[in-house]
């Protein structure tokens, strides 16, 4: 079996002084070597791993061939948003995991095939014949979720319109995940590529308090699918979490990546840039955190999470590069305290080293704190990165919109909620992944669809 | 694009906008906030939403010239136009038949205080409405807010208006006099605070407006993060109005002063690039 051709990466000195993107994508010959490296099984379950059902066989086939406008034909039957994918799905849990390659060594790269496809035909437009059918359908949410279910919608003839609340579309894309994993360019060429297959964005448009859900309908939109994302940022409730300089990666990630505050003050947002950052969590979130803090010229970078490495929902890619540009684990510790200075602004973080239990409800053991284990580090800045609550603005202003107790919206298997015509899907009914909002996004397409042919 | 339709300075250094925005223009209620955005590279910054002429989609905001942005904005003439405006956001204040209502602003918080007041006038409460300033220059709307009111009160520091004093001065007097249902504060939060430490000893239900640094403005970012009540709330989804006597005012103050340093590197850095436009004219 010949071996898997990895992706090349800037050098972590180099790059994590910069935001430029760490892995530069395979050359022709790497692409040529590691597609030839798929099997082609007649029954191929990489296909059933994957949450968009992409034919990968069928793209790989002719990246083999040297030819991606035909692999990328391939991939758009399923994907709007290739080159996103390509670099930011966790593969190796998902296609790459039941590669049958990965049974006796290692998988193909199928996301790194994915990816060249997508940048090798990134100024190619997408000749996609489409029977319109002249009924309207409004997605609320312009994230992963909303532009999937969008876009397969206008390939199904709709007239579709998104909303978005800020003032650039994407979503989590955009505003989450910074420009050395997904570029902004890269990210503004696959929307592009929507617009001009007919989808409208609407920019600055809350639905709820800008327009209502009823508006919507009265402004004869036939079906609404909602995927307003994740909202309100998780805090630990521990004593002196609001202190200056202690914010949640989401603050911190949007100042940075939507608001471009890294080129401060050519850009009006300011960020804090501390020098020795403490990021509290352990999924890709946190890694982000943690990198882009590097970034910004921190000399120490501290990554705290309160169990170990092994129950971190990271990507391994992810945690191996936030090492490689210096961020030191410290894991089976959990914060209790942050000191503040005279100024009100963090200087210090006690910490408490946790022991793990029994397992949980999620399968992972449950940590516990060790008596007596408390110390102290010294910070000048804290990220926390412990999760969110799903958004409750559209769903508390909107009647008989039935959420559960954790706030998500309730869908029934065909991602209608308690409102007829009203669909769902992405983080605001539980989903936490760029590709499972995806693959709700896709599957509610498909169920708007079937409920507007009745 | 948001074009500014009309454009008028009322006060020093006060500005007076009407912002074409029609569906804005059209659910705006008293106490909510609008998010603006100059252009390309502008932060966003939230102002409370000072009236709404539906017939002619437009939105009035007022501010003062205090850093990089507002300065910005007061920059622009009637015609330009500005990159994003988004709104409503946040809670519309509670208008219910109070009884007596008085109603406490501090500097360009007279502003937002007037549509708040309109409505509970509507409401058929009786409002007694105190506005502090430092000075008679910094007096905005008068004529406006003595429309809406049934007592108008002024107090500014050096005595060229009213009393000389502050608004808790005037207040208390109130208070001292006739019976009060509710009050209502908007100001800088030394005002709100002091206000509602008057107002709590007497046990008066208090409701503030409250203004922490916000970025999304739809609770996705929480740096609008407050405690009320020994609880975190997010001030653009729970607020922006809250129970006075329940926020912890002295967190909200050092919140507030956590870009002291960065915004006026920015605004320094804004005006020495404006003043280069003008030598070259």
């Amino acid at each position: 079996m010949s071996q898997k051709v990895n992706m090349p990466e800037r050098d972590p000195q180099i790059r994590r002084k910069d935001f430029k993107q760490v892995n530069t994508g395979y050359s022709k010959e790497e692409m040529l070597a590691e597609a030839k490296r798929c099997l082609q099984c007649k029954n191929p379950m990489c296909v059933k791993g994957c949450p968009v059902e992409i034919n990968i066989p069928g793209f790989i086939k002719y990246l083999v061939e040297d030819n991606p406008s035909e692999a990328m034909k391939v991939l758009k039957q399923k994907t709007n948003l290739p080159a996103v994918c390509g670099r930011v799905c966790p593969q190796e849990n998902q296609c790459e995991k039941s590669c049958i390659l990965s049974k006796k060594g290692e998988a193909v790269s199928i996301g790194n095939l994915e990816r060249y496809a997508a940048d090798a035909t990134s100024n190619i437009e997408d000749n996609i014949a489409i029977k319109k059918n002249g009924m309207k359908v409004a997605v609320v949410g312009s994230g992963p979720a909303g532009l999937t279910c969008g876009g397969d919608l206008l390939k199904l003839g709709y007239d579709v319109t998104v909303y978005e609340s800020l003032h650039d579309s994407g979503g989590v894309l955009r505003y989450g995940i910074p420009e050395f994993r997904l570029p902004k360019k890269v990210l503004d060429i696959e929307i592009e590529k929507l617009k001009k297959l007919g989808m409208k964005i609407v920019l600055n448009t809350l639905i709820g308090r800008t327009k209502t859900i009823q508006n919507l309908f009265d402004e004869e939109f036939k079906a609404i699918f909602v995927a307003v994302g994740a909202g309100l940022p998780v805090f630990p409730k521990i004593p002196g979490e609001n202190l200056n300089h202690i914010y949640c990666s989401n603050e911190f990630l949007v100042r940075v990546n939507l608001m471009r505050a890294f080129d401060f003050p050519h850009y009006d947002t300011p960020v804090y840039s501390g020098k020795n950052v403490i990021v509290v969590g352990g999924g890709n979130t946190a890694m982000d955190s943690a990198r882009t803090a590097v970034r910004l010229g921190a000399n120490s970078v501290k990554l705290i999470y309160r169990r170990s490495e092994e129950e971190m929902p990271a990507r391994r890619e992810e945690r191996r590069h936030a090492k490689e540009e210096g961020v030191e684990f410290i894991t089976l510790t959990n914060p209790v305290n942050f000191f503040g200075d005279e100024k009100k602004a963090v200087k210090a973080v006690e910490c408490v080293r946790m022991l793990l239990g029994e397992p949980d409800e999620s399968g992972r053991r449950r940590p516990y704190e060790m008596e007596g284990s408390n110390y102290t580090i010294d910070a000048d800045m804290v990220i926390l990165a412990l999760g969110l609550h799903p958004n409750p603005i559209l769903p508390s202003l909107t009647k008989g919109l039935n959420t559960n107790s954790h706030g998500h919206i309730v869908i029934d298997v065909n991602y209608m909620t308690s409102i007829s015509g009203i669909f769902a899907g992405g983080d605001i009914v539980g989903g936490d992944t760029v590709i499972s909002a995806m693959g709700m996004g896709k599957k509610a397409a498909k169920a708007i669809d079937n409920y507007l042919k009745k | 694009m948001y074009k500014i339709v009309r454009k008028k300075e009322i006060g020093n250094k006060v500005h007076n906008l009407e912002i074409y925005a029609p569906e804005i223009a059209k659910n705006a209620k008293a106490g909510q906030f609008v998010i603006f955005r100059i252009d390309e590279k502008g932060e966003r910054v939230p102002l409370t939403v000072a009236g709404t002429n539906p017939q002619e989609c437009l939105v009035r905001i007022i501010f003062q010239e205090a850093g990089k942005s507002t300065t910005h904005l007061a920059s622009l003439c009637e015609g330009d136009s500005i990159r994003d405006f988004v709104g409503p956001l946040g809670h519309p204040t509670v208008i219910k038949h109070y009884g007596t209502v008085v109603a406490v602003a501090g500097g360009v918080g007279a502003a937002e205080l007037l549509p708040v007041i309109k409505e509970l006038k509507t409401a058929g409460n009786k409002v007694i409405t105190i506005v502090g300033a430092r000075c008679k220059d910094l007096i905005i709307l008068e004529d406006e807010l003595k429309q809406e009111s049934d007592a108008l009160l002024f107090a500014t520091n050096d005595g060229t208006c009213g009393v000389k004093g502050f608004v808790t001065d005037i207040l208390k007097e109130v208070m001292d006099t006739q019976e009060i249902n509710i009050v209502y504060a908007i100001g800088p939060v030394p005002m709100m605070k002091a206000v509602a430490e008057l107002t709590k000893e007497k046990h008066i239900e208090t409701v503030v407006s409250l203004n922490p640094i916000m970025l999304d403005g739809t609770g996705m970012c929480g740096a609008c993060r407050v405690i009320v009540n020994g609880k975190t709330k997010f001030a653009c989804v729970n607020g922006p109005e809250f129970d006075a006597h329940s926020v912890h005012w002295d967190e909200l103050s050092s919140r507030l002063n956590s870009f002291k340093d960065l915004e006026k590197i920015s605004f320094d850095n804004f005006t020495v690039r404006r003043e280069c436009k003008c030598r070259k004219k």
